[in-house]
């Protein structure tokens, strides 16, 4: 049992200034895949049920493959930013800091794997 | 944090079935949530039956019916009987509302009564508002000038009146607060929405000095940014305002300020 005022309770440890920059990226990543995911869809959606040769060769070609670049990284990033808030929303603590270092790594070690196969294919 | 089970001793048990009234041709049966602090049993909802051909419109009407005429130790708050001072706020079939203005021919079947959710009972319908009011008092609701003070009064547009219609009304009974999933998990740190909708109230008004002070007060990944929109605030409300609305303008000037 601690004595605290309710005022204290309430003030906590005072705001922490942040949380702008990471609302902001939020948007613009949504914005970014609003126009990103359609046009990626599409370029799958046409290489889906081809040859080998046919689906390596459509994502050899520039546009493709660097659209596809961007869905992992934009997609990912996003994926990062929306997970931490869900994690703040429902653990805390120490479970809440070691769930948002592993979703953090999750997120870059999916790009990496992304993008490197997308080299192996594209280059 | 996230609770998905009651704890034990919160669990809610059948109570007492009053009588129906001798007589009485349309009865409802109302399932009133009770619980005691003093007698250390579980919650309980007992059931009331009303004789409606001798009972007022509202909800309150019928609380008030009950105490008087069957259960003198049902407890709620009550006071002005016509939506101003906020008092009467719980959760009837479902919905946070203020008893005194909602209809119970806007109910079907049964009426259910229950305090607020997620929020800890002092006694039956009345939940502990402490740290709801410390929110409200910790975004400075009231005007703050660094100007000297004029010889007759701050004066302010119509235009700039305008700006906190829909705003102004709010009579801070908690009903948005405690229907947001953000402010079940997350109530300790987050402001919840009537505490950002009053300060959204005092950053936009325009005789105000101190707005950079309120946005900073503000930018904080809990206390502000735990509002995802789900909008249950806006849906709830007694009196038909939008804190959603009044969040989203926060945020749009804190990202004006950087972006």
């Amino acid at each position: 049992m601690r004595y605290l005022t309710a005022r204290k309770r309430a003030e906590g440890k005072g705001p922490s200034h942040t949380g702008t920059e990471h609302h902001w990226h939020m948007q613009v990543s949504a914005v970014g895949l609003a126009f990103l995911v359609p046009l990626f869809i599409f370029i799958f959606g046409s290489a889906l049920g081809g040859t080998y040769e046919e689906v390596i060769a459509t994502f050899s070609r520039p546009i493709p493959a660097i659209l596809t670049a961007l869905v992992i990284f934009v997609g990912l990033q996003h994926f990062s930013k929306g997970a931490q808030m869900m994690i703040e929303d429902y653990a805390h603590g120490t479970t809440r800091k070691a769930l948002i270092m592993f979703v953090i790594g999750l997120s870059y070690a999916l790009t990496a794997v992304g993008l490197f196969a997308l080299a192996k294919i594209a280059l | 944090m996230v609770q998905l089970t009651l704890p034990k001793n919160s669990r809610i048990r059948t109570g007492k079935t009053w009588p129906k009234p001798e007589g009485a041709t349309n009865i409802r049966k109302f399932s009133i949530y009770r619980w005691n602090p003093d007698d250390g049993e579980n919650p309980r909802v007992d059931s009331y039956f009303l004789d409606m051909d001798k009972c007022g419109p509202m909800v309150l009407d019928a609380l008030i019916k009950i105490k008087n005429e069957i259960d003198p130790t049902l407890t709620f708050r009550r006071s002005c009987r016509e939506g101003i001072c906020g008092s009467c706020a719980m959760n009837i079939d479902g919905i946070n509302t203020l008893a005194c203005i909602y209809g119970m021919d806007e109910i079907k079947g049964d009426v259910k009564i229950y305090p607020l959710p997620h929020l800890e009972v002092v006694k039956d319908l009345i939940p502990d508002l402490t740290h709801f009011y410390a929110q409200h008092a910790s975004i400075m609701p009231w005007l703050e000038t660094k100007t000297n003070r004029p010889a007759k009064e701050w004066r302010q547009s119509i235009e700039d009146r305008k700006k906190l219609d829909g705003l102004y009304e709010c009579v801070m009974c908690a009903s948005c607060s405690t229907s947001c999933p953000s402010y079940w998990w997350n109530g300790d740190q987050y402001l919840g929405p009537a505490a950002l909708l009053h300060a959204y109230r005092w950053i936009i008004d325009s005789r105000d000095e101190a707005t950079g002070e309120r946005l900073d007060q503000l930018e904080d990944p809990f206390k502000l940014y735990r509002c995802h929109t789900i909008m249950n605030c806006a849906k709830t409300c007694p009196k038909g305002l939008n804190p959603a609305k009044a969040i989203a303008e926060i945020k749009k000037m804190m990202v004006n300020r950087v972006v």
